[in-house]
């Protein structure tokens, strides 16, 4: 009787969770992202993994996507990427440079040949350009900067300068979304081996030409990838002190060099090294802001940094609200000296 | 060489120094009683444009600078200050107060615009410093086929309808060549925008502003992302000061910084 009756209770149990396990499966089954990759002349660039982290967490199949001129290391590379099933390829020069006019049809054409859930791209400035002309083209509510995937249809995003944090739902077929690589770290290189196959080709008439770029050349950390920053404002009064002072720190402390808008702005260092809403967004294990106020444009790009650090002459500079330590001084005093004792210890 | 019939977008956003507040209900941020202007961004669409026409850039001259924004009844400060700024002309999309539209709504609502009015340039700001988007000019591009240039920092027109555009990508520059009509969006580093003298702004008043409503352009306002809440950013604490370098030093290290 005691059995009978444990029976009876069971039965609708374990049909219960029979049920769920199917569901479950069945919406997993239909899952799957497609994340885009990029390569420069061969080479997979490392920060674009991040969107292989992201598409992992959505919960079904993963591909990784690659085109350009000599793509055949790369995707050997991706294909060691746990996490990654399959790495579509599309061997064509005319899609090296990335120009979105042909490089968003190509894209298009593979996403609707795989029948992709979820496509997804670190927030370079390569994707920044192409991934809304995919979803417009798509029809499609891109959501950019993604920080957190709650499930997958629900995504956290940073508005306002990161001064609010916004959960958006999004209602569209194909998702669209653009991750902050300091959010999902980049997938490691592994031990898998995925299949490698070759997507569609619409060959698509690129209506722009590139020209030519120029590159900041450094031997120091990528600026959105190092653990350690050093970044200097309008403190540093020229960009001879800006070099003086700044570099020798970064290079003691093997730190990769930023600046702020108003550095930037004055000539004292480069575009490229703009940390904050309009430049870089980084989030290393320490931000050392020399010489900086701590402006909320340029608090939107470090404050998910680790440990603040700042060294500054005055002591009401807004920085010092977010820094976890903070010197009040001369910085043509304090940043020398601090560099002599990181070099001497 | 065509002349030049520019469209510029401009947005009416919290002004960029004020520290946005998440509202009680967390459905948003405070908006009322808050200090608005034009997008920084936008500011540059509209200075590069007058300047084109200005400096004579484009060998075929510029025949119209219409600036556009869909927004309520207080859009029309923008577009006035875009106007004695120098623009020629402004259209007004009405929205209702708290109406919102997304990217890819805006960009729909552009590419009527920009067939309306016959334009063959559309410049727009990289982003807009509330939603922080960054994807309205590309997705214009791509509702019209059009080649699209973002982020410039420098626009040169040549013979045969063409424009070179320098770009800010990670690390560096890239140039790239296209042909009108094209997309461009503004980077910071493009130009510095000027201050509005008060005759012109008074000059602007007599300007033409168009209105019109979404229906009219054949748009409806299709919303894909549905807000569930809006959040405060954890805070952060200031961990304090140090008296020297040698305090900063040891702080560093016993944070596990060093």
């Amino acid at each position: 009787m005691f059995s009978a009756a444990r029976r009876a209770v069971a039965r609708p149990a374990t049909a219960a969770i029979g049920r769920v396990t199917l569901n479950a499966y069945a919406h997993q089954r239909l899952l799957s992202a497609l994340a885009i990759l990029e390569q420069r002349q061969g080479q997979l660039s490392a920060g674009s993994l991040s969107a292989v982290t992201a598409a992992k967490a959505i919960g079904g199949t993963v591909h990784g996507f690659l085109a350009g001129a000599s793509v055949k290391g790369a995707a050997e590379e991706a294909a060691k990427v746990d996490g990654i099933d399959k790495v579509i390829t599309v061997d064509n020069a005319a899609y090296e440079k990335g120009l979105p006019e042909n490089y968003a049809p190509l894209l298009v054409e593979n996403i609707k040949k795989g029948g992709y859930t979820h496509v997804i791209a670190a927030n370079s400035a390569f994707a920044k350009g192409v991934l809304p002309r995919v979803s417009a083209l798509l029809d499609s509510q891109q959501i950019s900067d993604v920080t957190s995937i709650q499930d997958d249809k629900t995504f956290v995003r940073p508005i306002y300068a990161g001064n609010a944090i916004a959960t958006v739902e999004s209602a569209d077929a194909i998702k669209i979304l653009t991750v902050r690589g300091t959010a999902f770290a980049a997938a490691a290189p592994g031990s898998g081996s995925a299949a490698i196959e070759e997507g569609a080709d619409p060959k698509a008439e690129a209506t722009s030409e590139w020209v030519s770029e120029d590159l900041a050349k450094s031997d120091r950390p990528d600026l959105a990838t190092a653990t350690k920053v050093v970044s200097g404002g309008r403190g540093l009064k020229s960009k001879e002190e800006f070099d003086k002072i700044m570099l020798p720190l970064a290079d003691a402390l093997g730190a990769a060099v930023g600046a702020s808008r108003a550095a930037v702005d004055s000539g004292y260092a480069d575009n490229s090294l703009q940390v904050g809403q309009t430049g870089k967004v980084v989030a290393p294990e320490m931000y050392l802001a020399v010489g900086i106020s701590g402006a909320i444009q340029h608090l939107a790009g470090m404050k998910d940094s680790k440990v603040i650090a700042a060294i500054n002459k005055d002591a009401d500079a807004p920085i010092f609200q977010v820094a976890d330590v903070g010197l009040v001084g001369d910085l043509f005093e304090k940043v020398p000296e601090l560099t002599e004792k990181v070099k001497s210890s | 060489m065509s002349s030049l019939r520019i469209l510029v977008p401009i947005k009416r956003v919290i002004d960029y120094a004020v520290k946005p507040r998440v509202n009680k209900a967390q459905t948003g941020v405070e908006t009322a009683g808050v200090k608005h202007s034009m997008n920084p961004f936008d500011e540059l669409s509209v200075e590069e444009s007058v300047r084109i026409r200005g400096e004579e850039r484009s060998p075929g001259g510029v025949e119209d600078i219409c600036v556009v924004s869909a927004g309520p009844a207080k859009a029309q400060d923008v577009l006035r200050t875009a106007m004695a700024m120098g623009a020629d002309r402004a259209i007004h999309v009405e929205l209702a107060e708290g109406e919102e539209l997304e990217p890819l709504a805006v960009a729909k609502l552009l590419a009527a615009t920009a067939a309306r009015e016959k334009s063959n340039l559309v410049v727009l700001g990289k982003q807009s410093i509330d939603d922080d988007a960054g994807q309205t000019g590309q997705m214009l591009a791509g509702l019209l086929g059009w080649p699209q240039a973002t982020q410039a920092s420098k626009v040169e027109f040549g013979a045969d309808d063409s424009v070179t555009v320098t770009k800010e990508v990670d690390g560096g520059v890239e140039t790239v060549r296209a042909k009108l009509p094209m997309v461009i969006t503004t980077d910071l580093r493009l130009n510095v925008p000027r201050y509005a003298s008060l005759p012109n702004i008074m000059k602007a008043k007599k300007k033409k502003l168009e209105k019109v409503k979404l229906g009219d352009l054949g748009i409806g306002n299709e919303v894909r992302l549905k807000i569930l809440k809006v959040t405060e950013p954890p805070a952060r604490q200031g961990g304090g000061k140090v008296e020297d370098v040698d305090g900063l030093v040891s702080k560093l290290k016993e944070l596990g910084a060093l």
